[in-house]
């Protein structure tokens, strides 16, 4: 077992010394060149405020209870919350719009227009609608979130539903499959989820954008985007470069949980059909 | 008894410079149970428009199909089929492909597993239950979409050029293995081909068909005993024949 570990190590050693050196860099710019920690905070200044972040202790509260939870914890809870009240009614909005449009020819010709003048305006650009009709509320950076996830949803399930082999339809009308409804069910449905699955990861990764940048613009009082903003008020860069540094490795994890969660489980008969 | 009954079959098409294009005129057959019949002839001439039409994905501009004379009006799990694509549903295991068709008429899991497993068995498939398509052979693709259309327990077994995208080796080997089936499940087959081969293999009938407008132009019995070896005296003059009425209608 370490051995493994070991030799995992030692396979990755370019990888590893790549990041050391590039801390070592960073580093010595900072203390020797810039020497001005308000301009370019070092990578020890970083390191101690993380560990600020995460042993000072802040309220969270949950259901109307005051949880006392580690700064970076409470900003990251609530990050998660606007993103997840985002991705999910994008979800739950967008795959039965992508369906219908994609399997009803009619619906699309209604539909198709609307999204076409709707989907260029940047998501960010509601955010005074989002503060006017919803409010400074874990709603209201979610729904920033919702709209820019929502489009990438709606167009490649519209696309899987569209792209449907004709020789999958009528193998399943054949067996007694033909309500449209069980079509989309049985046939449609799995048929487009690897497209589906596409779509939603360009979502994850535009209401990623979306969620800071919502927060920053004061939809939220709370999460990882309002402290980058809050803490740049205080002139204290070295926090705006900890909550960076999180953002970046938080959007990375989430990328890959999900593609290995769809890849690995939801899509493995995929293998084939990609070969 | 007489089990398939096409009547005045006509269909057109209607190509985008706005012109008629007659793929079938006025056919009409009779079929008897069990029987195996080949519809042969060149590509154009509406074999699979026929077929389709019986299956009920097609519909006649005139005429009807009726199957024990009950008027087909669209596709429905007593008529099977076995496309030239491969069909299968890539996202399903090969015994969730078998058991699709029984599930959608309503029988419980547990019960069509178990008749799924006698199916896959018949093509010979019953350790390849868990894989999915894309680890299967071509050959054996095409045996589970035979076992997933007998699921059904059809009375018509509709046959669009299966083996068309196998090798020749397969080839046989799978027109074998589906005149056991046919002769242990005692169904009627209809097998659209473009090979002289397979329908004199085949068929107890071999219905003809000219292309342009698609008519069926002779209706040979093939009289010769099973099994049939492929280059027996009698097979010979029959593909012979067929080939003679094919050129004739080339030259015209």
């Amino acid at each position: 077992m370490a051995q493994t570990h070991f030799h995992n190590i030692k396979s990755k050693s370019v990888e590893i010394f790549s990041i050391l050196s590039a801390i070592i860099i960073w580093q010595l710019i900072a203390v020797y060149w810039v020497k001005n920690s308000f301009f370019l905070p070092s990578f020890t200044d970083v390191t101690f405020a993380f560990f600020t972040v995460v042993t000072k202790q802040d309220d969270f509260f949950l259901f109307s209870r005051d949880i006392q939870l580690p700064v970076l914890v409470v900003d990251l809870l609530y990050s998660l919350l606007h993103f997840w009240i985002g991705l999910l009614s994008a979800l739950i909005v967008g795959i039965p719009i992508g369906m219908t449009m994609g399997w009803f020819k009619i619906v699309n010709r209604i539909l198709d227009p609307l999204i076409e003048i709707i989907r260029p305006i940047p998501p960010l650009a509601w955010i005074p609608f989002a503060i006017i009709w919803i409010g400074l509320n874990p709603m209201g950076a979610g729904f920033v979130i919702f709209i820019g996830a929502l489009f990438p949803i709606v167009i490649n399930t519209y696309t899987g539903f569209k792209g449907v082999p004709k020789v999958y339809v009528e193998a399943a009308k054949v067996l007694g499959c033909n309500r449209n409804i069980e079509l989309m069910r049985y046939v449609a449905l799995p048929s487009s989820l690897p497209s589906i699955a596409a779509g939603i990861r360009i979502a994850m990764g535009v209401g990623w954008m979306c969620l800071v940048a919502a927060e920053m613009f004061g939809v939220s009082r709370n999460g990882l985007g309002f402290k980058i903003w809050n803490h740049y008020y205080h002139h204290s860069m070295d926090f705006v470069l900890v909550y960076m540094l999180i953002l970046g490795f938080l959007g990375l994890f989430i990328d890959r949980v999900l593609r290995y969660y769809l890849e690995a489980r939801l899509l493995k008969w995929r293998a084939g059909v990609m070969a | 008894m007489r089990n398939v009954s096409l009547s005045n079959i006509s269909r057109r098409f209607v190509k985008e410079d706005g012109t008629h294009m007659v793929a079938l005129d006025d056919v009409s057959l009779e079929i008897d149970d069990a029987e195996f019949v080949c519809f042969l002839g060149p590509s154009g001439c509406g074999k699979t428009t026929l077929l389709r039409i019986i299956s009920g994905l097609d519909q006649p501009d005139e005429g009807a199909v009726f199957l024990h004379n009950e008027k087909i009006t669209g596709p429905g799990p007593k008529r099977g089929m076995v496309f030239q694509e491969y069909s299968l549903f890539p996202w399903k295991s090969v015994m969730e492909n078998v058991i699709f068709g029984p599930l959608m008429s309503g029988m419980k899991k547990k019960d069509a597993l178990k008749e799924a497993e006698i199916y896959l068995e018949l093509v010979g498939l019953e350790q390849f239950k868990d894989s999915f398509p894309h680890e299967l052979s071509g050959g054996m693709k095409q045996r589970v979409a035979i076992a997933r259309a007998l699921a059904n327990e059809p009375e018509v077994l509709l046959m669009d050029e299966p083996f068309g995208a196998l090798d020749a080796q397969t080839r046989n080997v799978l027109q074998g293995e589906l005149l056991q089936i046919w002769e242990k499940k005692r169904i009627t087959v209809l097998f659209v081909t473009h090979s002289v081969d397979e329908a004199v293999f085949l068929a107890d009938r071999i219905v003809m068909m000219s292309s342009r407008p698609g008519k069926i132009k002779t209706i040979i019995d093939v009289n010769i005993p099973r099994p049939r070896g492929r280059t027996s005296l009698d097979v010979n003059v029959l593909r012979d024949e067929i080939l003679q009425i094919l050129s004739e209608d080339k030259e015209k």
